[in-house]
């Protein structure tokens, strides 16, 4: 295997350099005092001036959280213990953008965000389209709205006029709390319960900001939606909560992407996103994840521990997940639904790549409760380096899912001899009517294939990087044609160092 | 111009559980610009291996001899430098590529060799026209193109589709490897046109073939028989027409 | 999926067990490897469903159920042992060894094995085998010389109302070595059983092990094999579940030499409340190996199927080749089928696939066979034997495959009884 040993080769003489959104922005902070307990929450809660029930329940997923044990199992317990004292639980900007405009929004942010490619103007486009494959002409392409989460807050939201006229609600969650109270009240941690496990709780009781999607019956919300996450501060984690609400009939396309500095330390990031599709609502929720992954050396990077799951509770309603994992230095995630309306849909597609020293461990559960429901699970993984990926998944089918169906596909890439791919799924059928198929299988990119695209006159990282999108192909078309393109730079650039 | 691309003691083996496998043992071929030569022998004579050899395939260790290519070292190039060197091999049974869209493919590969050469690259107007009609002329179903490199491809398309590669590459030197196996009387003109299309003096072919039929459309300059890793005769066209009325027996017992 | 630790109740459940241990204990050999296992019992105590490996069977019956103070004798044993050659086509003429309640009944067998091996051995790791470790106290110990075809060699065992037995086999194929062996279980009334199998497969010898599981309604049945393969070698089971009302058949093998092939192949079919667990761990520590496993589950009744399987392909066994189907035919509204097909995977250039089916029988066939005027159970039996052929036919040894087509044949009018619908 030359054309192998050769690739890795470059794995080794090359490093994690290619990250390239690893900068650090010098905005003035307001941080909260190093630590976690009541008194930190409490300060959490006035600085985003809450109401009492919400302090309540924070205080009470707090007392929760202290009972628990974080999860060992697997190969999600390999990290050095994370001191949760050793940290700030809520850091924002000093100079505080107000919400209502853009032109307050801090200058220096909004350079930021110019240099990661996500311009906080309206009518702007977060990534061109090209190639040979883009059938839609340049006004054809939707239109984004953007919520910017830089550490602990919300620092601009787009498009919010436009969406308002629509019925949309389109906020930072923290906003939501206190301009539409009773709808968060109503929905929050009704799907991921506070005590759901160890990082849902501890969210639970220090989440700080994220975005609050509301779409009214009937409503098809005339624009992506898109939040932006960054982490920038030191020794901060990001604890980001997300509530969309998509009522009966309604539907809408959630975009997610996030970034970090490159840093020695580990981060914490632990959030939560709870969907809720009513009868006949549709939720598409697309992620790429490209938080800082650590150096070549396995130093530094996110811990990347969350929790999605969303509640397909009308009937005919459906729920998407489409994700692209490559950054984090463990990644720790298993975006669900819960099959409950008689004809809900749920689907899970996703691409893992780990590289260097990064482990992911990645999956979903499909919960099939009600009659009829289906559901789609599309799984590519691929491991280089010295790193290990993991598909973790569930597919259970309770008494009364008559007539479900499952099928799940997953395939798993490895990319040299010092990595690991390895599939763990759990079948559970109790219905005699429901069909659950499952496939998977593991290969490497095959010689033939390599020469084959040589011959042609590709080098070999071209070569390689064709094969792998390829290989992701059944997931990449899932993604909404925005984020597609960059999905498919992303998977070259995190597999450069591996692959020549 | 006369070494346009020169073979002198060509050997090379494959690993056979461990221990070298001889296949090729000591081929000498001289194809001079402009010509098309044909290379016929019985199965496991060597002929596959040799277009591998030609291509860049790792798989197979060269042992002894130098090939020269325009003067140039071919044995230390990469498959892809040889690619945009001139070299086209259009494989016997051509890997399929899921998930990658053929047309996207084949951009990427002209465009690669286009910058290695120097050239212009295609915008993807410009390409798809050129790509379009060159599929036309080879009678190509248009969707040939959009669908993922060889993946549920019949043994014709497949065969075409390794033509209009070619086409689209403009090599100085193309290797047909069995190019005709599996193809009916039509598709079979149709590939000899394709091939015969870019005949000039900067052009040259070595066409490997078990029959004289792809040779009545394809009419070659020399023919050269191999066997065993050896070429064992070399002649005029009529070489050819010998072998289809008398066999291979003759040549072998003739070498042996 | 996070695991409790053992509470104080949990290991107790163990007690009883290492109670009839220190019992015994003064006439018994290899009593460092039993005091081990018994510690390693004391302290872990028996799994329960919290743990991850018994996540989807529950072996509480195993120490819950009632022990009568005076267990049966061996009275039942020749009825029963007539009753395989009557009715299940056990051929007579087949050398065989039968144990009766863990020891070795002599009058019944028709052969003689090495005698009892022992059971020293390993660092104990897993609850059954420490448990089998600690009381064991016959077993065949089976060795086949270089070169030897030593043909089929039946072991029988059988249990009566209110025993526990536990059979510790040995058995060692040396270079180029053939064995076609043939493992049947059955019983009366309520019992528990565990039979540890320790397999040796030599360079290019060759194992067929087919076991036939047809022990009594109220028992408990545990088998655990351990093989390792040897370059060129090849260990080749199957194991047919009908009985029990909890069963778990676990195998760990090994393959340690270049071309080494394992099958883990087998079919359960159940009724009722019964449970059977066919659990596998594959390990390929040596290149150009393969492993293949073909299972089949036929559930009715409110029984419950269970599959795990896990191919773990080490850093060195490169062009590993393996292969793993796990499929259910759900037959009643309450049957359920659980399994987990694991793959783990740390060499690039592999081949590995997973597959796995759950679902009902096929309308449009039953349809069709209907419409051709097949009354329906008989259209039922016909897809559920098309169902279970692609597994039978992996068995090799023709007159073995038949035994086990046979006694399917008898589950199937035993499952129309238990009300399949």
């Amino acid at each position: 295997m030359p054309a192998v040993a050769e690739t890795l080769n470059t794995v080794e003489t090359l490093t994690q350099s290619s990250y390239k959104w690893g900068f650090e922005t010098a905005i003035e902070m307001d941080l909260a005092p190093k630590g976690l307990n009541e008194d930190t929450i409490r300060l959490i809660s006035a600085r985003k001036e809450e109401p009492e029930w919400l302090l309540a329940w924070r205080l009470k997923a707090f007392a929760t959280w202290q009972k628990m044990e974080p999860p060992r199992w697997a190969r999600v317990g390999d990290h050095p213990p994370i001191d949760f004292q050793d940290a700030h639980y809520y850091a924002a900007p000093k100079k505080k953008p107000g919400p209502k405009s853009l032109d307050e929004v801090d200058p220096e942010l909004l350079a930021m965000y110019e240099k990661l490619g996500i311009p906080l103007k309206e009518r702007a486009i977060l990534a061109g389209v090209e190639g040979a494959e883009g059938e839609a002409g340049e006004s054809d392409r939707p239109q984004v709205a953007v919520d910017a989460v830089f550490d602990s807050v919300s620092v601009a939201t787009t498009f919010r006029s436009t969406l308002a006229k629509a019925g949309v609600i389109f906020c930072p969650i923290s906003e939501a709390v206190r301009e539409h109270p009773d709808l968060v009240r109503q929905y929050l941690g009704t799907v991921v319960p506070a005590s759901d496990n160890f990082y849902a709780a501890l969210n639970s009781a220090v989440f700080t900001d994220g975005s609050f999607v509301f779409i009214p019956k009937g409503v098809r919300c005339p624009m992506e939606l898109s939040t932006y996450f960054r982490i920038n501060a030191r020794n901060t984690g990001q604890f980001e909560r997300t509530l969309i609400i998509a009522e009966d009939g309604a539907s809408v396309s959630y975009l997610e992407g996030c970034t970090a500095p490159m840093r020695d330390e580990n981060q914490l990031h632990a959030a939560v996103v709870e969907l809720i599709a009513m009868d006949d609502a549709s939720i598409k929720y697309s992620t790429v994840q490209n938080w800082y992954p650590g150096d070549s050396e396995g130093r530094g990077g996110i811990y990347n521990f969350v929790t999605k799951r969303g509640a397909c509770r009308g009937a005919r309603s459906k729920i998407s997940w489409t994700q692209v994992e490559t950054g984090s230095s463990i990644t720790w995630k298993y975006p669900s639904c819960i099959l409950q309306g008689e004809g809900s849909v749920g689907e899970f597609y996703s691409v893992a790549v780990t590289n260097n020293h990064q482990q992911a461990d990645t999956g979903t559960k499909m919960i099939h409760i009600g009659r009829d429901t289906r559901s789609t699970i599309v799984a590519k993984t691929i491991s280089a380096g010295q790193s290990d990926s993991t598909y973790r998944g569930l597919v259970r089918m309770l008494p009364k899912a008559s007539n479900a169906r499952n099928h799940t596909q997953c395939d798993s890439l490895l990319i040299g001899d010092r990595c690991g791919a390895h599939t763990v799924p759990y079948i559970e059928n109790r219905n005699m009517t429901a069909k659950i198929e499952h496939e998977a299988t593991t290969s490497k990119i095959s010689e033939d294939q390599l020469f084959y695209c040589r011959s042609r006159g590709l080098s070999e990282e071209d070569a390689v990087g064709l094969i792998v999108n390829g290989f992701c192909k059944d997931v990449l078309k899932e993604l909404p044609m925005e984020f597609a393109v960059e999905a498919q730079k992303l998977l070259q650039v995190s597999l450069e160092g591996s692959v020549g | 111009m006369s070494d346009f691309l020169r073979i002198e003691g060509l050997e090379a083996s494959i690993d056979d559980n461990g221990s070298p496998k001889p296949i090729l043992k000591g081929i000498d071929l001289v194809i001079p610009a402009g010509e098309v030569h044909a290379i016929m022998g019985p199965n496991g004579s060597g002929k596959s291996t040799l277009s591998y050899v030609l291509a860049g395939r790792e798989d197979y260790e060269v042992t002894g001899g130098s090939v020269s290519f325009k003067g140039q070292d071919l044995l230390a190039m990469e498959p892809e430098e040889r690619a945009a060197a001139g070299v086209f091999l259009a494989f016997q049974a051509p890997v399929e590529l899921p998930g990658v869209n053929n047309a996207n493919f084949l951009r990427t590969a002209v465009n690669a060799v286009r910058r290695a050469r120097g050239e212009e690259e295609y915008d993807a107007v410009q390409f798809l026209k050129a790509a379009r009609t060159k599929a036309k002329a080879l009678s190509m179903p248009e969707d040939l193109l959009k669908r993922n490199v060889n993946v549920g491809f019949s043994g014709g398309e497949k065969k075409r589709n390794e033509v209009l590669q070619m086409a689209m590459l403009n090599p100085s030197l193309a290797i047909l490897d069995e190019t005709d196996s599996g193809l009916d009387i039509d598709a079979l003109r149709i590939v000899a046109e394709g091939v015969n299309a870019l005949r000039s003096p900067s052009f040259s072919a070595l066409v490997i073939t078990h029959h004289q039929r792809l040779l009545d459309y394809l009419v070659p300059d020399k023919v050269h028989v191999m066997a065993r890793g050896r070429i064992l005769r070399t002649g005029g066209p009529e070489l050819a027409h010998q072998l289809e009325a008398e066999g291979y027996a003759s040549f072998l017992a003739e070498a042996a | 999926m996070n695991a409790l630790a053992p509470s104080a109740a949990g290991r107790d459940n163990a007690a009883r067990f290492v109670a009839e241990y220190q019992g015994k204990r003064g006439r018994l050999g290899d009593l460092a490897a039993r005091d081990a296992a018994g510690d390693w019992l004391s302290r872990h105590g028996l799994p329960r469903r919290t743990e991850e490996a018994f996540k989807y069977t529950d072996l509480r019956p195993l120490w819950e159920r009632d022990r009568p103070a005076e267990p049966s004798g061996a009275g039942f044993a020749p009825a029963l042992l007539d009753s395989l050659f009557e009715r299940a086509g056990l051929d007579r003429d087949w050398p065989r060894l039968v144990f009766v309640n863990g020891q070795l009944d002599a009058a019944l067998s028709s052969t003689q094995s090495g005698g009892f091996a022992g059971v020293g051995g390993d660092t104990p790791d897993h609850a059954v085998v420490a448990l089998n470790t600690m009381l064991a106290e016959d077993g065949a110990s089976l060795h086949v010389p270089a070169g030897t075809d030593a043909g089929r060699l039946v072991i029988v065992s059988l249990c009566g109302p209110g025993t526990d037995a536990h059979l510790r086999h040995r058995v060692v194929l040396e270079r180029g070595a053939k064995l076609s062996l043939i493992e049947i279980a059955s019983g009366e009334g309520s019992y528990a059983g565990t039979v540890v199998s320790e397999i040796t497969v030599r360079e290019e010898a060759a194992l067929e092990h087919v076991r036939l599981q047809q022990d009594a309604a109220d028992a408990v049945s545990l088998s655990h094999v351990r093989a390792t393969v040897a370059e060129r070698a090849s260990y080749d089971g199957f194991n047919l579940a009908l009985g029990a009302a909890v069963a778990r058949h676990e195998v760990r093998a090994r393959l340690e030499g270049s071309y080494g092939i394992v099958h883990v192949n087998g079919a359960q079919l159940l009724g009722g409340t019964q449970v059977a667990d066919l659990t596998s761990a594959i390990v390929h520590a040596a290149p150009h190996t393969s492993s293949r496993q073909t299972v089949k589950n036929v559930l009715t009744g409110r029984a419950r199927g269970v599959f795990q399987g896990k191919i773990l392909v080490n850093r060195i066994a490169q062009k590993t080749d393996g292969y793993q189907m796990n499929q259910a035919l759900l037959l009643s509204e309450e049957a359920e089928i659980d399994a987990k097909p694991e793959l783990e995977i740390f060499a690039d250039d592999v081949k590995c696939s997973h597959g796995a089916t759950a679902g009902a029988l096929d309308e449009e066939q039953m349809f069709y066979l209907r419409s051709r005027g097949v009354p329906r159970a008989e259209a039922r039996a016909i897809l559920v034997r098309a169902f279970l052929e692609d597994a039978f036919d992996l068995v090799a040894d023709e007159p073995v495959r038949a035994l086990l087509e046979q006694a399917t044949e008898g589950w199937w009018d035993g499952a129309d009884a238990l009300g399949a619908s």
